[in-house]
């Protein structure tokens, strides 16, 4: 979809009908590769093309495929909901589009609001405006740029099925987010950048690859025992009752230490196991990156 | 072209000052009518500058020309300084619009603003007054070309701006002296010689002469020279607002 490669080195392509995310610490520039793709900013250098076309070249191709959900809540305000949406609308040389202002206004939950003046709405209200602002020229390709910044749970949970509903029905999705979680439950595959280059690019599966250690935590009767030395040297924490060991789980099986506590004789009270997330793998790739070992 | 997208930037250039009348059509009128009031009664005994034609019907021309580029200016500058600053901005620019839609739009919306203040200044001054027209084409034209000059330097005006501080100094400073010292309230000619030669080199000048001539057949300079002037610098503004925005100077960073 989008074949990008401002300055610096980031160089990539979107595949059509991907969830993707773009991931990377404040200050990284997600935001400025996401307005460039808009053309909102200028490229010092390289290109930026939505489904095929040059965003500077043919920028009105480019512009008409693409839709920004931008992270500030901004708005006209001298207008309503309705007028706002009739206006994007127009911009895109749509005149007739009611019906399908109609349709995202139902959606977005923002039926009886078409009318309210953008002034008299909830954050949360104001982020489905510009979502429907956004989609209101049927774009193949959604930009969202932190969309869940400061919003509830409630509100994120829908944005959450609208983005997946919107992917289903084949758009193309690019996000940004500081959530983490959010990337994980949603994207297919995620770029990291750090300090303007691109640091990571990969499905979300090979990423978390990356990262293969969990985290065992077992509560004991009596923690106090002598492991394998093959275990005993993943041990990160012990107290009294309590072990946490950090387990690669290409190499080490729980049933192996579990196996080691029978032989004791000792009994588990309880266990709990941590999956590596993207967190840890984000941390791992953004720390190396400035010269820190993870 | 994208009309489509041209026409609704243009719509809601016009419904925005639509949505504020008070401000942007009778604030205007009124004032207007408090300089006619004032200076016209208390001159219009004592100056006479065209043969025939009394102070107070002598000011008005002035005074409509001076509100239309004033309102035009305010049009275009309020409406970008006021969407840079909000954020708002970027759905023009995210829409596939050309720096010539947007131009055109932006400078149309001005016009139609300063025509609409000159027009109810105007009747409102009917039945005071009995205003002849001379020649409605130069009247007309030179109302047009006023509007759409001070709709572009309004453009600039917004776009250099990065601060409401910035763009008030700029009005204070650089369109309000120009519209007063245009030849509103006095002929060139009842100036000292080193003021009329300061005054040839305000285009403004050119604008207020041109469109009274439209009224009364008489003027300071000859209309067509005050055509060619006010032209060629709406021309060269135009022309310089189209550079600026096709580079996306403070606009597209």
């Amino acid at each position: 979809m989008a074949a990008c490669t401002p300055s610096r080195g980031v160089s990539f392509d979107i595949e059509q009908g991907e969830f993707f995310g773009l991931l990377g610490p404040n200050g990284a520039g997600k935001s400025t590769l996401i307005n460039t793709m808009a053309g909102l900013v200028r490229a010092s250098d390289g290109n930026i093309a939505v489904m095929g076309h040059d965003t500077v070249s043919a920028y009105r191709q480019s512009r008409a495929a693409l839709g920004v959900v931008p992270q500030e809540l901004v708005y006209d305000p001298f207008f309503s909901v309705r007028e706002l949406l009739r206006l994007q609308s127009g911009y895109f040389g749509l005149r007739r589009n009611d019906d399908w202002i109609d349709e995202l206004l139902t959606t977005l939950d923002l039926g009886n609001k078409a009318d309210a003046n953008m002034h008299d709405l909830s954050g949360g209200m104001k982020r489905r405006v510009l979502i429907a602002q956004a989609m209101v020229h049927k774009p193949s390709v959604l930009v969202l740029d932190e969309p869940t910044a400061g919003v509830d749970v409630d509100l994120r949970q829908q944005l959450w099925e609208f983005t997946t509903r919107l992917h289903e029905q084949g758009h193309t999705i690019v996000l940004t987010t500081h959530y983490l979680e959010e990337a994980e439950a949603l994207c297919d595959r995620i770029a990291i950048i750090d300090q303007g280059e691109l640091v990571a690019l990969d499905s979300k599966h090979a990423l978390l690859e990356r990262c293969p250690e969990r985290k065992l935590t077992l509560v004991l009767e009596d923690a106090s025992i002598n492991l394998p030395p093959r275990l005993e040297e993943k041990v990160v924490e012990r107290d009294s009752n309590r072990l946490v060991l950090m387990l690669d789980k290409r190499h080490m099986r729980i049933g192996e230490v579990l196996q080691a506590i029978q032989t004791h004789g000792i009994e588990l009270i309880d266990l709990h196991i941590e999956e590596p997330g993207l967190e840890e793998v984000f941390m791992q790739i953004t720390r190396k990156d400035k010269g820190v070992r993870a | 072209m994208n009309w489509s997208g041209m026409y609704t930037l243009l719509a809601k250039e016009v419904w925005r000052f639509l949505k504020v009348t008070v401000q942007t059509i009778l604030t205007p009128v009124v004032t207007s009518l408090l300089y006619l009031l004032v200076f016209g009664q208390a001159l219009e005994e004592h100056v006479q500058i065209f043969e025939g034609v009394n102070y107070i019907n002598f000011l008005i021309p002035g005074l409509m020309m001076m509100n239309m580029i004033q309102n035009a200016f305010a049009n275009s500058s309020s409406s970008l300084i006021q969407s840079k600053m909000n954020g708002n901005i970027i759905f023009v620019l995210l829409a596939p619009l050309s720096v010539l839609e947007f131009y055109i739009a932006f400078t149309l919306a001005a016009v139609l603003r300063g025509l609409l203040v000159g027009i109810v200044v105007y009747i409102a001054v009917q039945p005071f007054l009995d205003l002849p027209v001379h020649s409605w084409g130069y009247a007309v034209g030179f109302a047009l070309l006023g509007s759409a000059t001070l709709g572009t330097l309004g453009i600039i005006g917004g776009v250099l701006s990065t601060k409401f501080d910035q763009l008030a100094a700029f009005q204070n400073f650089v369109i309000l002296p120009l519209s007063f010292l245009s030849g509103v309230f006095y002929s060139l000619y009842s100036l000292p010689e080193t003021w009329q030669t300061i005054s040839r080199f305000n285009p403004f000048f050119y604008m207020v002469d041109g469109f009274r001539y439209g009224f009364f057949g008489q003027s300071d300079i000859e209309p067509g020279t005050s055509l060619a002037v006010a032209g060629s610098f709406f021309v060269v503004l135009a022309l310089l607002t189209l550079w600026m925005l096709h580079k996306g100077y403070k606009i597209r960073h």
